[in-house]
């Protein structure tokens, strides 16, 4: 039996959950995992063997591990080793190294995506690779990297239930707490994933509005 | 400063096994225009490119006012740039900084790269602007112009970092008909204006009336070298001949 005065009851717990726990998780998460993503990028375009390789390494260690393993050796494996940190911050750091692993092929191929005769021109007035790369190729991939992006953050939103099992208190760790006493399972997750439907729908309009604004530098 | 302010001895440039330029010698003297034609593959755009460091050789000097490099010596990125700096490119395909206005391209190289201040070259962009005829598209994007519009652009971002030579890479090749008049008319103002130029081009009226001197390239050296009415209207090589006469009478 669906118990609705029960939903009614948790849908404001379950917007607190979210408000406080998956957005604030997923924004600060996906800002420094960017930051970290265009470093990455960088870093694997060097012509150092040795900086290029590091990255290389980092994005396979992240890439080939499942980010819930990542999260529990953080929480649960490093204080065996007299590292312990808090559960929030441990969310934090697995998510953005997370997004900084993924995101960084986004915006590396962004990047070799800017035609050749962009650095040319570029050369040919002055510049040179650091001014050349901020000025005209990042702006330029930035626009190319959009959908990529876009991706990896709605990804993102939905990857941060995965903070559930390492005890922060976001939504689908709300919907847990008061499905488990109630036993209404079902109803509470079933809002918990329209909750998570409407920030992605949401995202998804912004991406769409977002690459009509940056389309008007590639057709009249 | 004495004898021509471009000089190139000897380049050697291959892509691969593909030979491109084979000991090709040229020199420019200062306020002349100098139009480098000859068949597809001849290495006539490689050439150019060689000039601006666009593309290093293996072998040969480049020498542009008391700028040179000896490309067989492995110059570093400091000297590259030293002498890119004496020149300014206008390329086939205009590669504007799309997302930036015209004013903005212009004012690239100057701000930028120069660090000139900002108002500065602001004013320096509106005026070279003005120059190409196209001050009142300074706020516009470069999608927003036609493909002569661009171009004219183009060659006022290379003018903006003052170049002692400008160098034109087919600056006309990748326009629809009707719109390379605009461009080639800019380019004779610029010539009537004592601008040293090196022009690759297939335009050969625009030879006619505004080089100083013609150079017929093939095989990556420079066949046959001499004035517009020499190499256009009596050339001496049969090679030339040949390409002339497939330009004027293509079937």
């Amino acid at each position: 039996m669906i118990d609705w005065g029960l939903i009614r009851e948790s849908l404001w717990p379950l917007a607190v959950g979210m408000l406080a726990g998956t957005i604030p998780l997923t924004a600060i998460g996906f800002t420094a995992g960017l930051v970290l993503a265009v470093a990455v990028a960088l870093m694997r375009l060097s012509r150092s063997r040795v900086v290029s390789g590091v990255a290389r390494a980092y994005v396979s260690l992240i890439r080939g591990t499942p980010l819930l393993v990542q999260l529990f050796i953080i929480f649960y494996g490093l204080p065996s080793l007299g590292l312990t940190i808090p559960s929030w911050p441990t969310a934090i750091i697995a998510f953005s190294l997370n997004v900084g692993g993924y995101a960084s092929e986004v915006v590396r191929g962004a990047i070799l995506a800017v035609p050749r005769g962009q650095w040319e021109a570029a050369s040919t007035v002055g510049m040179g690779y650091a001014t050349t790369m901020r000025r005209i190729v990042l702006p330029q991939a930035a626009r190319i990297s959009v959908p990529g992006l876009s991706n990896t953050l709605i990804s993102l939103v939905k990857d941060t239930s995965l903070a559930s099992t390492i005890l922060v208190t976001e939504l689908l760790r709300v919907a847990q707490q008061i499905a488990a006493p109630t036993f209404q399972f079902f109803s509470l997750y079933v809002v918990a994933a329209i909750y998570y439907w409407v920030v992605c729908l949401v995202l998804s309009a912004g991406q769409a509005r977002l690459e009509r604004r940056l389309e008007r530098y590639v057709s009249a | 400063m004495s004898g021509p302010l471009v000089t190139v001895r000897g380049i050697h440039k291959s892509f691969g096994d593909n030979h491109v330029l084979r000991g090709l010698d040229l020199s420019a003297d200062a306020g002349t225009v100098s139009v480098l034609i000859g068949p597809s593959g001849s290495g006539k755009t490689t050439a150019l490119r060689c000039l601006d460091a666009l593309e290093v050789p293996e072998r040969g000097t480049v020498r542009i006012g008391d700028v040179t490099v000896d490309y067989g010596a492995s110059p570093d990125q400091r000297a590259l740039r030293r002498l890119r700096a004496q020149s300014g490119m206008v390329f086939q395909a205009h590669h504007l900084f799309p997302h930036m206005t015209a004013l903005e391209n212009v004012m690239a190289g100057p701000a930028l790269a120069q660090k000139v201040p900002r108002e500065e070259a602001r004013a320096q962009a509106l005026e070279l602007l003005g120059r190409v005829g196209l001050a009142e598209k300074a706020d516009a994007l470069p999608v927003q112009l036609s493909g002569g519009q661009q171009q004219r652009v183009g060659i006022a971002r290379a003018l903006a970092v003052r170049p002692r030579v400008l160098l034109f890479d087919e600056p006309t090749s990748a326009l629809d008909p009707e719109l390379v008049g605009e461009v080639l008319a800019v380019m004779k103002d610029l010539a009537g204006q004592g601008s040293t130029m090196v022009v690759v081009t297939h335009e050969i009226r625009f030879a006619q009336q505004v080089a100083d001197q013609v150079l017929f390239l093939d095989g990556g050296v420079v066949v046959e070298r001499g004035s517009a009415a020499q190499v256009l209207t009596d050339p001496r090589e049969e090679r030339t001949q040949r390409f002339l006469r497939r330009l004027t009478d293509p079937v």
